[in-house]
């Protein structure tokens, strides 16, 4: 059957084009691949190839016709045997049809007046945290070595984990956190990596995509600024663009937010960086024992997970509970001072300043709730709400910026569910809105303080 | 190790006349196949994109099919393989179902990541395809990474990493280098030196032109092939497979080549003259080139050529079918597969 050329589109946004000059004629011969035509848009001229066998049986528009649409027949090749007269009977390469007439024809749903409607988000479903039967024995262990163990446990139980970064090995890593792995797993499974972010983090989400669970260390998190690309568009991603077949199973760990006299570029946090991409999770504890059922959680978990500890955290001890086997649920909120005059919401080293600062604001008889968000993805908004809901008035505390930081979009939820019950706007506690500098004095004054959080609570009660 | 230090397409000589060992009938004839099918199928791909049922970017292979069609010979069972955005062809050769592929392409229900990926986002547990990535270069410490697994696995697989011209000038390409020779990774770089970076022509953007040399202060032995002979690049691949496996590390194949179209649908070649292209077209074509061979030694007649021909282009005009009658991912399916 005959066959009909059309104007092609070159680009996702042409609709029509110039037919400027015809390279074949009536009664040539072309073959698949051969240039028929050139054609102008407005970006540039383009040569139209025969993608069928036969002979140019007849031109439909002639050279120098301006403003051809899109899909307009433009010729038509005959294959061996036709002759002119079955021009007629032309027909397209591929019946065409629309993806929108395809779905129609298949009953893919659509919203009103024909328009595809977004479904709601799911909303995000995290269990309660474990019950601690009684008479467990608590241990009192810096966060430094509660992740220790998390790793050592989670390396004893499935083959299939292993450490890899700078320094973790031999050196016993840079911050210590990996101490006595390489003694007790072998080089096979602590690896110490050269000084290149970018490469291993890809070459982990190689691993993991290949079924392994790569625990990845960044010295500090800054270093992982020149792996980005991999954490975003691999590990993030690659679940999703192929529809469910092939995600990674990996956790990417190390020292996150304001360390102590390094300046600006090793002292910064990321939590609202990494909390801005879904295919991520995202865990910032703030005491040993979450870090420790939050790390096996998140060696656990099949999905790509960022880890944020904090350098100045790793040395303070808290109690742990002794249990075989003690696993947190990410996503889940903690409230760990219970108050009704206003919510404080912190994570990681925010809650040392959160703690704080409701200890002074009790002396002023103001009783804070404060609630340490633990994971920042999926984040638990529905503690923070219950909260709001309870106390009608909010603190965000976080070492970050302010501008699109983690406690703006706090404060957004805030006013997107409990508008109604907010007796005062929320307020944020944050870093100065500049590099971190160096000078003792001027790094102090770019933190956040107690005596700003308290402030803060202060004015949201009107106090 | 160097075979031949000149792109035998660069200066538009004659084909490069090296001896490689011949195909026996069945290789010719599979190799032929595999090549025209991928060689139909991005044509038509190519004419969708055209009347509006592909989206998007859209990057055809059309003229490198012998690279990947070599290469597959080479592989066994649980070899792995991972490659950039000019993607369909190693697909097709990895034996993807040509259905999925194109359904893919049109962003339907059907397609291998049921629409949601597009032409540089398809995966295939099943085939050992880890995709189809989109930014350039990105392929290569994650293909470094699956070798790593072969050997934490202590199996003997392999990995073969794609990457182009372009890619070879990535910071991340050496970084995987360095790892992958300090560790022996079992990997196959193989970069497609297809001349043009985009619009930008290799001697315009690479110090060194030679990209096989590229691996040799991390000690990693590297050749050039004619990567318009299917023969050749087989050749070349067995030997790199042999020195992967036996534990020696990685292994760097530049392949010379030639892409016929643009960059992507959009690109109207500018950069070099239409006699380039109809040089290496009429002259190095890989499947002419196979087809003659086929002729000359008698492994098929024209109308055994014709019967192959034909079957060929309704497996394509089934995929083309297919993909475009195929309904487009349901709402549902926006919130699926971020999380698992």
């Amino acid at each position: 059957m005959p066959i009909e050329v059309l104007m092609p589109a070159l680009s996702p946004t042409m609709e029509k084009g110039n037919l400027s000059k015809w390279l074949k004629k009536e009664g040539d011969s072309v073959k698949s691949g051969d240039i028929i035509a050139e054609i102008e848009t407005d970006k540039a001229t383009m040569e139209v190839e025969a993608a069928d066998e036969g002979t140019l049986g007849k031109i439909l528009i002639p050279a120098g016709t301006a403003d051809v649409a899109v899909n307009t027949p433009i010729a038509v090749i005959l294959s061996e045997g036709e002759k002119a007269s079955d021009i007629k009977n032309a027909k397209l390469a591929a019946s065409f049809e629309t993806p929108a007439e395809a779905s129609a024809k298949a009953g893919v749903s659509k919203g009103e007046g024909g328009q595809s409607k977004a479904p709601d988000a799911p909303a995000p479903q995290a269990a309660a945290d474990p019950d601690i039967p009684d008479g467990t024995e608590m241990m009192s262990m810096t966060m430094r070595e509660a992740l220790r163990d998390a790793m050592a446990e989670e390396m004893r139980r499935d083959t299939d984990v292993f450490v890899m970064g700078e320094e973790v090995a031999e050196y016993q890593g840079a911050y210590k956190v990996t101490q006595g792995l390489l003694q007790e797993f072998g080089g096979k499974r602590v690896i110490d990596t050269p000084i290149t972010e970018h490469g291993f983090a890809g070459l982990g989400v190689g691993a993991a995509l290949a079924g392994l669970k790569p625990i990845v260390e960044f010295m500090t998190f800054n270093f992982a600024m020149q792996a980005m690309d991999q954490l975003i568009n691999s590990a993030a991603k690659t679940l999703y663009m192929s529809g469910g077949q092939m995600g990674c199973s990996i956790v990417f760990r190390g020292p996150n937010g304001v360390a102590a006299r390094v300046a600006a570029q090793h002292s910064q946090d990321y939590s609202a960086w990494f909390s801005h991409i879904p295919g991520l999770k995202v865990i910032a504890p703030s005491n040993a024992a979450d870090a420790k059922g939050l790390l096996k959680a998140a060696i656990r978990d099949p999905n790509p997970v960022i880890f944020l500890e904090n350098e100045i955290l790793y040395g303070h001890s808290s109690p742990v509970p002794k249990l075989d086997d003690f696993v947190l649920p990410i996503g889940k909120a903690k409230i760990v001072r219970a108050g009704n005059d206003v919510t404080i919401v912190a994570w990681s080293m925010g809650m040392d300043y959160a703690l704080k600062a409701a200890e002074e604001l009790s002396k002023d008889g103001i009783a804070a709730e404060v609630i340490d968000l633990r994971t920042l993805k999926p984040m638990d908004t529905d503690t923070i709400i219950a909260s709001v809901q309870k106390t009608g008035r909010a603190v965000t505390v976080e070492e970050g910026w302010a501008q699109s930081g983690v406690g703006a979009e706090i404060a957004a939820r805030i006013m997107e569910k409990a508008f109604d019950y907010l007796d005062a706007p929320v307020a944020r506690v944050s870093g100065k809105d500049v590099p971190m500098p160096y000078a003792a004095n001027l790094e102090k004054l770019a933190l956040p303080s107690v005596a700003e959080v308290v402030a803060a609570a202060k004015a949201v009660c009107y106090r | 190790m160097a075979v031949a230090q000149k792109n035998p397409n660069a200066n538009a000589k004659e084909p490069a006349s090296l001896a490689v060992p011949d195909f026996s009938k069945e290789q010719d004839l599979s190799a032929y196949r595999s090549m025209l099918t991928i060689r139909r199928f991005e044509e038509k791909a190519g004419q969708m994109y055209g009347m509006g049922l592909i989206g998007g970017f859209c990057h055809l292979y059309i003229g490198q099919e012998a690279v990947v069609v070599g290469m597959q010979m080479v592989l066994k069972d649980g070899d792995q393989v991972i490659t950039g955005y000019r993607d369909h062809g190693h697909m097709l050769a990895c034996g993807m179902d040509a259905k999925g592929v194109m359904a893919e392409l049109t962003g339907r229900a059907h397609g291998y990541s049921k629409g949601k990926g597009g032409s540089m986002h398809m995966f295939s547990v099943d085939k050992g395809f880890f995709g189809g990535h989109g930014i350039v270069g990105a392929q290569v410490p994650i293909g470094t990474g699956l070798a790593f697994a072969n050997q934490y696995r202590g199996n003997d697989r392999i990995t073969l990493t794609y990457f182009g011209d372009g890619a070879a000038n990535q910071g991340q390409v050496y970084e995987s280098f360095n790892m992958a020779s300090l560790w022996k990774l079992p990997v196959i770089y193989v970069i497609e030196n297809n001349r043009y970076a985009m619009g930008t022509e290799i001697t315009r953007a690479s110090a060194e032109v030679n990209l096989s040399r590229r691996g040799l202060s991390f000690n990693i032995p590297g050749e050039q092939v004619d990567g318009m002979d299917v023969r050749a690049v087989k050749a070349a691949g067995d030997k790199a497979a042999a020195w992967c496996r036996a534990g020696k590390g990685p292994f760097i194949l530049e392949m010379l080549t030639y892409r016929y179209r643009g960059h992507s649908m959009s690109d109207p070649a500018k950069y070099r003259t239409r006699e380039e292209v109809d040089k290496v077209r009429t002259m190095h074509d890989p499947i002419d080139m196979a087809r003659h061979r086929i002729l000359e030694k008698k492994f098929a007649n024209e109308d055994g050529l014709k019967k192959i021909d034909a079957a060929v282009r309704d497996l394509i005009n089934d995929a083309a079918e297919f993909a475009t009658h195929d309904p487009e991912p349901d709402v549902s399916e926006l919130y699926t597969d971020i999380y698992r």
